[in-house]
């Protein structure tokens, strides 16, 4: 086919001759710069497999002049954590939980473990800050639903509520409207009387007194005759700024209506005992703790 | 065959419409036995879709004359009818695919839009997006054009008659069998090879009749050279039917129901996974588009190829090295360390040839620079052949080790894989097809040039916001899962660094946005260039070059 190619007149090139569907070819060299840096590529590619373990053998494979495997790799990282914090761990492991708010050392250790669990597994309901949503209580502040000393953290942390075991913190607000005791009115009245009770504005015209009346024959028997609620059941402090569900009229009429009965998984098993101590030393460093 | 005066049937008209009879009879017991919902539709379709074929053929028979000659005063009689077919379903599925990935982006930016429904979540919708777009689009994309340079390129009408109509019309069934399935909740649960035993076994047949017209026509060439584009065309046809067969081999559970179970297990079946998946972008997503590049730049910028002999030597050297690179999808894993090795140093030496495919395609250009201002469809091919040299680069990068302890599993992945997928393999598919549409059509030109502009400026500005967005959030991404405190503790709960990545999943959907909008344009354009375009007063077979 020599006979046919042509010098291109752009390029000075000639062409190899040949033509497909009037596409010719120019017989241009290879580029000088692309060899060089494909024969580089492949120069280190060969020292590459000297160095590491590379070709496969009959039984087994090269190894490499220094022997490396990605298995001893993380044996030396394995071992470099267990230099920064192994001995502290077994301590956390023996100490009582007011052993290590004692020691600032051992503190910051579980703080930091309890942080990151926190993450994967408590901050999906509670938040990543721990401020919680609605029906999630805010981990944050001093109000505790069951209890905010160390070891009641660490006890609703262990069992849960309502979660199905048989240690689980039970107790529950009932459905006063759906279950027939309370008549919608009576509702209404003691909604209101619960917001002034929190110092909330209350419906013009609601009787103060029919709602106390109400409030004494019905919810003091766990929110107690001054209201502040009760940890050994779980009931919340209705004279403060904070509601979990919600302080306005409606989600409270919602609230006695329907009963309200949230809950949170026990740990227990789940995660070992240790890293349950550390999460309970976290949750009770978040600022609240008791 | 032509030269009969009695009209009979041939071989593959009788064949074909006994075994479509057949096997619509087949899948009607299949549809009655089957165990599961999604086994009886798709034996159900397929049912209704054979006896469609028999009517098809039959009919066909019935209103032809002679077959069509092979030559019409001495010049080839080009087949065209399943070249139109597959240029209009790869619109037609481009647009599906790339809606179907603005709403998992969109998805992944607000979770609601799951709307907790199971055909809807993301988990079904992935692969609804990455098949239709690789294998639906790109696909027809390949069969159009391959069966278009083909005969150019050999100066011979396309082989065989039926054989042609059966594999474009063939693959798009396995395309819906496969899409369905994903919705239904049918699924291999291997990335890029979802679809089950049976719609594998389906497309085994399509492709190997595919290979069959591809070769023949090869070897009935009257140009006494192979061109450029058409081993490119081959090394992606064989070698997706090597891949497809090594990585597919599946146990049904019965065979009426839709379930399988590969054949590999734990290590292997990953390193046979990755092996299929990283050739699916070497040789369907590289391969094939190289050829269309090499066919459609020199056609459209009307310059001859820049380096015969660079294109030997990246050919050889791209088939041979892109096949030992699947390993570094598998870094620090249950993988040995010394096929790691072997998956990063291939990966690095994969770099040049790959190269050679953008200085081919580039320098193709010298000579012509000043048409990029005028034409937007040249600008387009070039442009994907420079979004090619980025990701040809950026991937030995990553496959690199160190680098690849950052990137792996973050959206820097993602970012890699559309910079290639939408810069690249869309590009230079839309360019193929903006020249492919008036020529098959016997148009003189595009609809509206203007509009290609408008297509070429939005789908880059998509391109832009999508691979930036994804470099930010897969860096960041990969800088706070490796973040550790100073007792050895992670820095940051996974949910921080989903919370984190907000901000980019927004600016990512936004620029798959622009790219569909671009490719409703294209469509538009496409649409109103068959409808309304001007004719070539001269007949496409005329159009034949005199040498």
């Amino acid at each position: 086919m020599a006979d046919h190619t042509e010098v291109d007149n752009v390029t000075g090139t000639a062409t190899t001759g040949h033509a497909w569907d009037g596409i010719k070819e120019l017989n241009t060299p290879l580029p000088r710069w692309w060899v060089i840096t494909f024969y580089i590529t492949i120069v280190w590619a060969i020292g590459y497999w000297i160095v590491y373990p590379a070709w496969p053998t009959i039984s087994s494979n090269t190894a490499g002049l220094f022997g490396y495997s990605s298995r001893a790799d993380v044996a030396v990282e394995l071992a470099n954590l267990e230099k920064i914090r192994g001995a502290k761990m077994v301590a956390l492991a023996t100490a009582s939980l007011a052993d290590i708010e004692k020691d600032p050392a051992m503190l910051a250790l579980a703080r930091a473990k309890g942080k990151t669990v926190f993450g994967d597994n408590c901050a999906a309901c509670h938040g990543t800050g721990a401020a919680g949503a609605k029906g999630f209580p805010n981990l944050n502040d001093d109000d505790w639903l069951w209890g905010g000393s160390l070891e009641q953290i660490q006890q609703t942390l262990l069992y849960g509520v309502r979660s199905g075991h048989a240690k689980a913190r039970e107790g529950q607000m009932l459905a006063f409207g759906k279950d027939g005791v309370l008549k919608p009115a009576e509702i209404v009245t003691v909604a209101n009387y619960v917001r002034e009770l929190a110092g909330l504005p209350t419906r013009p015209g609601y009787d103060a007194k029919a709602g106390a009346k109400v409030f004494a024959e019905n919810c003091v028997a766990c929110h107690g005759d001054n209201a502040k609620g009760n940890p050994d059941v779980g009931a919340p402090n209705l004279t403060d700024k904070i509601w979990l569900y919600g302080s306005e009229e409606a989600t409270l009429i919602e609230t006695i209506t329907n009963g309200r009965a949230g809950v949170m998984p026990a740990w227990e098993g789940r995660l070992d005992p240790v890293t349950i101590k550390a999460m309970a030393v976290y949750v009770h460093s978040l600022g609240g703790g008791k | 065959m032509s030269a009969s005066s009695t009209k009979s049937m041939t071989i593959g008209e009788s064949g074909l419409s006994l075994t479509f009879a057949v096997t619509a009879f087949l899948c009607v017991f299949a549809a009655a036995k089957a165990l599961d919902t999604a086994f009886a539709f798709h034996a159900s379709l397929a049912a209704a879709a054979s006896a469609a074929s028999v009517f098809f053929i039959l009919n066909r028979y019935f209103e032809r004359g002679e077959l069509p000659p092979q030559e019409i005063n001495g010049r080839p009689n080009y087949n065209l009818g399943p070249i139109k077919f597959s240029s209009f379903m790869a619109m037609f599925w481009g647009i599906a695919g790339f809606a179907v990935g603005l709403i998992i982006a969109s998805q992944l930016a607000w979770p609601a839009l799951n709307f907790d429904l199971p055909w809807t979540s993301f988990g079904r919708l992935r692969p609804l997006h990455t098949s239709a777009v690789i294998f639906a689009f790109g696909g027809n994309v390949l069969l159009a054009t391959s069966f278009y340079v083909v005969q150019r390129t050999s100066r011979v009408r396309l082989a065989g008659d039926l054989a042609p109509w059966f594999v474009v019309v063939g693959y798009n069934f396995f395309i819906l069998i496969a899409g369905t399935g994903y919705l239904l909740g049918v699924t291999e649960g291997k990335e890029y090879a979802e679809p089950e035993w049976y719609s594998d076994l389906w497309l085994t047949i399509v492709w190997v009749v595919y290979l069959l017209v591809f070769l023949t026509t090869v070897i009935k060439r009257k140009e006494p050279h192979i061109f450029v584009a058409n081993w490119f065309y081959l090394a992606f046809i064989v070698t997706i039917a090597v891949l497809h067969l090594g990585n597919n081999p599946a146990l049904p559970v019965s065979f009426f129901g839709s379930k399988s179970y590969v054949a590999w297990g734990g290590v292997q079946d990953a390193m046979f996974q990755w092996w299929y998946g990283h050739n699916a972008v070497g040789f369907f997503l590289t391969a094939g588009f190289l050829a269309i590049m090499y066919y459609f730049i020199p056609k459209r910028a009307e310059r001859p190829i820049y380096s015969y002999r660079l294109s030997i030597i990246h050919f050889w050297a791209l088939i041979f090295l892109y096949i030992w690179a699947g390993p570094h999808h598998l870094h620090y894993t249950a993988l040995p360390d010394w096929t790691q090795t072997l998956g990063m140093t291939f990966s690095i030496m994969l770099w040049m040839p790959s190269w050679g495919g953008m200085i081919n395609g580039l320098m193709t250009l010298s000579g012509a620079w000043d048409k990029l201002r005028t034409d937007p469809v040249l600008r387009m091919l070039v442009v994907s052949v420079a979004f090619y040299g980025m990701s040809t680069f950026e991937g030995p990068m990553m496959s690199i080790k160190v680098v690849n302890s950052l990137s792996h599993y973050t959206d820097w992945t993602i970012g890699h894989v559309h910079s290639g997928a939408l810069g690249w393999v869309g590009f230079v598919s839309f360019g193929a097809l903006y020249c492919l549409v008036p020529w098959i059509w016997n148009r003189k030109g595009l609809y509206s040039l203007k509009l290609v502009n408008w297509h070429f400026w939005t789908a880059t500005l998509g391109i832009v916001l999508y691979i930036s967005a994804m470099w930010v959030s897969g860096i960041l991404q990969g800088l706070m899962w490796r973040s550790y405190t100073a007792l050895g503790f992670l820095e940051y709960s996974f949910i921080e660094t989903v919370e984190a990545m907000h901000p980019f999943y927004i600016i990512r959907a936004a620029g798959g946005a622009l790219f569909l909008i671009g490719s409703l344009i294209m469509a538009y354009n496409l649409w109103m260039t068959v409808r309304v375009g001007e004719e070539e007063v001269q007949s496409p077979v005329a159009l034949q070059p005199a040498e």
